[in-house]
């Protein structure tokens, strides 16, 4: 077989790629927000998308994510498939009546007559040193909604795919990156391809304990499996790639078959996505545990601005691994 | 000079039956809401429900404006606005009772009717919920070319939300076709408009380059001329408009809301029940033209009533979902 040369895309670059295949797919997709245009966001994330597709497609809006968030749900109702730019997940808030009361419930309140499809594009993580009302990751405020999904990619293998399945998807979807994550770089085939939702991926094969990770903390959960083998523990890394509709299937069989499990996820964990996912692997292997599933996610406080006090606030390689090292006994 | 006078007598004919077709969809609404009081007090009906009565001609003189592929969102306060958009009284019943025959299979009730067929993006029980849907649908039409205006119906409750400004704002930039209608009866909830509303309400609209106007909310033939006006500029491309109907809800916020002196009199309900009733004062109008005579008249309402009846009747006989429904329609 000979060698495939494997092109190497940048996170931000595979979002973008998967934003201008479909659109020159479907002349219905278009994009909306807050200097999503010629800035192509602050992240940089959209730039040359405009070029391409015009500003009829690619539609800079006033500082109204409320109002533009709803209508994308009345554009997604009737014929468009928009896909709406909040810049920092935080801002949600603002939009949460559209997106919890409306876009959420439209389906199904009407029968199943109308459908709303639409992404929202939104970002989450901190150590950015943004402080409180720009770091936060809100992903677990919109799993709890039923009617919508909820995807985190890790890698820009994986965010190429998922995105182009969001678009796709006739439902209300919510799409959080991780704004550390734009510059990681990875291999991204240059074909159409998707990957479904509710399909976890095992991103590294184990054998002493299960790590689920999503979003930056997948990184994080395989530094740390790199300490953790120096010390002669072997760990399966897992990412649900979408918090709902969830892989339970897969998290339960690692589980079941390292008897040791944890959650690492960077939102808070009271109330949160490692609580869900650590019950749903403490009710499918109970049997087959050693220990209680450990959970790591943000500290219980608003995201604070000094460097030193913002990292102690997420877990890291060093925690992980230290987590990891305690349950499997190893301390 | 022969065809002129055809013409003439084709438009006057296709008036005289707009004329009826207006008054019948009135009566339609207020015998609708007459039979969902009756549900209510007869303990037949889940839940709560919003009456329209007394606003009829606010409904029924948009919606005859527009095309039947246009767009509407509606409110809590929402039966009048899908009746006159075409809706059928049958599955609406239907909807109010909980059936499966309902327009959303029960699963919506009064607040959230919603047909695709009728161009009905859905009521809201949001105050306000449905500004950016009617609006982010006039953004479709125009994006698509499809010539398609959509009407954002509210309550001069919902000038209190923020979202209505945000979208006034991106719809007067993008010149999108969307008519804000603002039904003003007089009271939010249990709060007359003058205690929560600063200002002038037609220059909320108009703060935004959003052309204003308003309009003698009980008087069918005023609004629809009004309507007719927007609509045409919409579908133009002029942009979107704002229209403040100025009306009365002659029953309380709910059917349950009975004792209402503490907010307002006796004597008020009265004068415009019987000074200013849009059903009433139409009718007078209409047999003074001579469009059609009393008897004509009373006609169509024992049809309307005789509708009603069978379509009540309808919604009662008609089964509930069964339970395995309940998480069907959650995902499309």
């Amino acid at each position: 077989m000979p060698e495939v040369a494997t092109r190497e895309l940048t996170f931000a670059q595979a979002i973008r790629e998967a934003l201008a295949e479909e659109m020159r797919r479907d002349s219905r997709v278009c994009i909306f927000g807050e200097d999503v245009a010629e800035a192509g966001t602050p992240f940089k994330v959209l730039s040359g998308l405009v070029e391409e597709f015009g500003a009829e497609r690619v539609i800079d809006t006033p500082i109204s994510e409320a109002g533009f968030t709803g209508m994308g749900v009345g554009a997604a109702m009737t014929g468009l498939r928009p896909v709406v730019d909040i810049m920092f997940g935080d801002f949600l808030t603002l939009t949460m009546d559209q997106m919890v009361n409306q876009a959420a419930k439209v389906h199904y309140m009407s029968g199943g007559t109308w459908k709303v499809p639409m992404v929202l594009r939104t970002t989450l993580g901190a150590t950015r040193r943004s402080a409180a009302q720009h770091s936060q990751s809100l992903h677990a405020w919109l799993s709890h909604v039923p009617g919508l999904k909820v995807v985190m990619p890790s890698t820009p293998y994986d965010a190429k795919g998922l995105l182009k399945t969001a678009i796709r998807d006739e439902n209300p979807v919510v799409f959080f990156e991780d704004k550390m994550m734009y510059k990681l770089k990875g291999p991204v085939p240059e074909d159409d391809y998707t990957i479904p939702f509710g399909v976890a991926d095992v991103k590294r094969e184990g054998e002493d304990v299960t790590i689920v990770a999503t979003s930056s903390m997948v990184q994080v959960a395989l530094g740390a499996a790199e300490l953790l083998e120096k010390i002669g523990v072997s760990a399966e890394v897992i990412d649900p790639r979408t918090t709902w509709p969830l892989d339970e299937r897969t998290l339960i069989e690692s589980a079941k078959k390292t008897s040791r499990a944890m959650v690492i996820d960077e939102g808070y964990g009271r109330y949160g996505v490692t609580g869900e996912i650590a019950s749903v692997i403490a009710e499918g292997a109970f049997y087959n545990l050693e220990a209680p599933v450990k959970r790591m996610g943000a500290m219980h406080v608003p995201i604070p601005f000094s460097p030193p006090l913002e990292d102690v606030t997420v877990p890291t390689d060093q925690t992980v691994f230290e987590a990891a090292r305690v349950l499997c006994g190893k301390a | 000079m022969t065809i002129a006078t055809d013409s003439s007598k084709t438009n006057a004919g296709a008036k005289a039956e707009q004329t009826i077709r207006m008054y019948r969809r009135m009566t339609m609404i207020r015998l609708f809401e007459e039979q969902v009081n009756e549900l209510y007090t007869r303990a037949l009906m889940p839940g709560l429900a919003h009456l329209y009565v007394g606003e009829e001609a606010v409904a029924v003189g948009i919606c005859e404006a527009l095309q039947p592929s246009d767009y509407i969102t509606s409110t809590h306060r929402g039966h009048g606005h899908c009746v006159a958009k075409g809706a059928s009284p049958d599955r609406m019943f239907a909807e109010l009772l909980g059936k499966e025959a309902g327009y959303c299979r029960g699963k919506g009730g009064s607040m959230h009717i919603a047909d695709p067929a009728t161009g009905n993006l859905g009521a809201n029980a949001i105050v306000g919920g449905s500004a950016g849907i009617a609006t982010g649908a006039a953004l479709s039409a125009k994006r698509l070319g499809t010539g398609q205006v959509a009407v954002c119906f509210f309550g001069e409750g919902a000038l209190g939300q923020g979202v209505l400004y945000e979208v006034m704002n991106l719809a007067a930039l993008w010149k999108l076709p969307v008519i804000y209608v603002c039904e003003n009866n007089l009271y939010t909830e249990y709060t007359h408009y003058s205690e929560t509303t600063a200002g002038d309400i037609l220059a909320r609209g108009t703060a935004f380059g959003v052309h204003a106007e308003s309009v003698d909310g009980q008087d069918v033939r005023a609004v629809n001329a009004t309507a007719q006006k927007l609509v045409d500029r919409a579908r133009k491309g002029e942009g979107p408009a704002f229209l403040l109907c100025n009306t009365y809800r002659y029953t309380g916020h709910h059917v349950g809301d009975i004792n209402r002196e503490y907010y307002r009199s006796k004597q008020e309900e009265q004068m415009w029940k019987t000074e200013r009733d849009p059903i009433k004062n139409f009718a007078a109008w209409i047999i003074e033209q001579k469009i059609a005579d009393a008897a004509k008249l009373q006609a169509i309402e024992n049809e309307v009533r005789a509708e009603m009846k069978a379509a009540v009747e309808f919604a009662i006989a008609a089964p509930y979902p069964t339970t395995d429904e309940v998480d069907q329609d959650v995902y499309a």
